[in-house]
């Protein structure tokens, strides 16, 4: 029993990164249709943004705002830059696609993709980054016989207030109604006076802001961060808001905790090797019997 | 009487004889002008353009979402591999073998998941992808080898004494197969099977009620592409000699995927040149070294904004009104 209690927590650890990444991949696909190949590299950029703010700034930011209010600084940064990065990308490398279709769209995100992923090597440099780890005391802690750290603790709470906060706006603003409306039907929600672009600018600010956040709380977690991590964090993110139902934010918080919950539990009683098919298979079943995902609606077919 | 009776000209994409024979010619005469280096540039080039052809298969011709095809890949290179060090069975003798191997693993996995839809279908055939490649690494039942692989194939040979053992035959023999290949699918693309493909990508409830069997021609085109994309495997396995894991990563079904919209979707000229930008591209711009990536995907992206139907796309069929009244058919590839 100590054993599946650390591995849940460990999972929801795991979890919450994928969940607050798959939150990018869902609100932008929701919006556009389109699947952003490029925010697992948003999510780089911003882990390698804290990174910096948190080497060379540690002096100045210790002395002036305390050992917490420097990460709290740090990760701000890291979001802001990431939402100007967000929007860039987005009016210069998918605006100018729209037209054309998703097929389109989705060659342009690759695109984006390996240049953001470069430019973060030809930066940062290809090897591995040790990250500041004084930044936060290593602190174990027991409850019940349960062990676990102060950081995953940090991290559970942070998440959840990101998530909280992401889904009291979507679920319960005006502002919210407009992007689920997008997300339903935008030509329709367009014709209500809903001007599109600012859901766009919107998802497309807030995502990356999630990823970068996220990136620098990976980079604490592993202590290691490398120019192509985002790729993998991507792959399971993305398959974790397909697991929840592409689309649907409920769905993709749901569907990044489930997926880290059983990549753990699969690790710790299948096998650790095996444990990614283990999550993979779960996943095509899942889409077997639910074709939309965990939390999708079924949609009938448009003739 | 010219003017009733079908079309006597023969143009295959548009192209007219005397630009075919130069481009027939060009490709022949080449290896013997250029350095072993470029030969095995050109090799590696003829190895993307059949994995082109054989996602253009999936994706091009029914529009299914196949992000997950370097798993066909792989299966086709590693039954090369084991069945040639193990029992040394010729090279050219798995072709074909290695072509079904694929093919039956396609009938296999992709049987349960044919209904799914668009980005779900992606998903999955992905995980499958993933699936078949974190299998190599582990090394079921001892076969694979791990993460290091299968390594000390042989030359290609069908078991006799001629054998391809350097650049220019390696060059003729992929040569060859994309030829043979891009044959067999204008063939193909000119058929019923092919028809009811296009129908199917253009509306799949139009052509389902229109008596269409829309999962049987859905898989087919699954169980041909990877049977195409195995015998790339097979032709990449004996080439390089050792087969691994990270050849088959999710970048190189993203690859293949680039490859057919950077063509344009269901041409085949245009998965040449796809193929060729994604091979060549590299190659050519190797003097910018760590930037060229960074060149790489702008230049992707650049591509999507000023050509988003591919560079080559395929021209809609069409019966032209002087056939009709011969009774026969001409469409443009």
């Amino acid at each position: 029993m100590q054993i599946f209690f650390e591995q849940l927590i460990n999972g929801l650890t795991i979890g919450s990164f994928y969940a607050l990444i798959a939150l990018g991949y869902s609100m932008v696909y929701g919006v556009l249709k389109l699947i952003n190949f490029a925010h697992g590299d948003f999510f780089t950029l911003g882990s390698y943004l804290g990174y910096t703010v948190l080497v060379f700034g540690s002096a100045f930011l210790t002395l002036h705002f305390g050992l917490w209010g420097g990460l709290i600084v740090a990760m701000m940064v890291a979001a802001v830059s990431l939402a100007v990065v967000g929007i860039i990308v987005e009016r210069l490398a998918y605006r100018p696609v729209y037209p054309a279709g998703r097929l389109p769209a989705v060659v342009s995100a690759l695109g984006a993709s390996i240049f953001l992923q470069n430019l973060i090597m030809v930066i940062w440099g290809p090897r591995f980054q040790a990250y500041p780890t004084a930044v936060i005391p290593n602190i174990h802690m027991q409850l019940g016989g349960i062990h676990f750290t102060m950081l995953q603790v940090l991290i559970l709470v942070m998440s959840f207030f990101l998530m909280g906060g992401l889904y009291y706006i979507v679920q319960k603003t005006t502002f919210g109604a407009a992007i689920r409306a997008t997300a339903l039907d935008r030509d329709t929600t367009a014709l209500m006076g809903i001007n599109i672009n600012k859901v766009i600018l919107f998802v497309f600010t807030l995502g990356p802001a999630l990823g970068a956040i996220t990136g620098i709380m990976v980079g604490m977690y592993y202590r290691q961060i490398s120019f192509t991590m985002g790729w993998n964090y991507g792959l399971k993110a993305f398959t974790a808001s397909v697991l929840g139902g592409i689309g649907n934010i409920p769905g993709a918080m749901v569907g990044g905790l489930i997926l880290g919950v059983l990549e753990m539990f699969g690790a710790a009683y299948i096998s650790a090797a095996w444990k990614d098919v283990f999550v993979f298979l779960i996943l095509i079943l899942v889409l077997i019997f639910r074709p939309t995902g965990l939390l999708g609606e079924k949609q009938a077919d448009k003739v | 009487m010219d003017t009733i009776g079908p079309s006597k000209t023969h143009t295959i994409f548009g192209l007219n004889k005397t630009t075919l024979v130069l481009i027939f010619g060009a490709v022949c005469v080449f290896p013997f002008v250029a350095s072993n280096y470029i030969i095995d540039v050109a090799f590696f080039f003829g190895i993307y353009a059949l994995l082109g052809l054989s996602l253009n298969i999936v994706l091009g011709e029914v529009g299914l979402f196949d992000l997950g095809h370097a798993g066909f890949y792989a299966i086709g290179a590693y039954t090369t591999a084991i069945l040639n060090t193990r029992y040394g069975i010729p090279i050219l003798v798995l072709l074909p073998i290695s072509a079904v191997a694929a093919g039956l693993f396609a009938y296999l996995v992709c049987s349960p998941i044919i209904h799914l839809q668009g980005d779900y279908l992606l998903i999955v055939t992905l995980g499958m992808g993933e699936i078949v490649r974190i299998a190599l690494i582990n090394n079921p039942f001892d076969l694979t080898g791990g993460p290091n692989g299968v390594y000390g194939i042989d030359f290609p040979s069908l078991g006799g004494p001629f054998v391809i053992d350097s650049s220019i035959e390696y060059y003729f023999l992929i040569w060859i197969v994309v030829g043979l290949s891009i044959w067999g699918l204008i063939r193909l693309q000119n058929s019923r099977i092919g028809r009811a493909w296009n129908y199917i990508r253009e509306d799949e409830i139009a052509a389902k009620a229109s008596g269409i069997d829309v999962k049987f021609y859905k898989l087919l085109a699954f169980i041909l592409g990877a049977a195409l994309a195995g015998v790339a495997g097979n032709l990449y396995a004996s080439k390089l000699m050792c087969v691994s894991p990270e050849s088959f990563t999710f970048w190189e079904s993203c690859l293949m995927f680039c490859i057919v919209l950077i063509g344009g979707m269901g041409s085949i000229p245009g998965v040449i040149i796809g193929a060729a930008f994604i091979s060549l591209f590299p190659e050519v711009f190797r003097p910018f070294a760590m930037y060229r990536m960074l060149v790489f995907g702008m230049a992707m992206i650049l591509m999507m904004m000023y050509r988003p139907g591919g560079a080559w796309p395929r021209k809609r069929g069409a019966v032209s009104f002087k056939s009709l009244l011969g009774g026969a058919e001409s469409r443009d590839v």
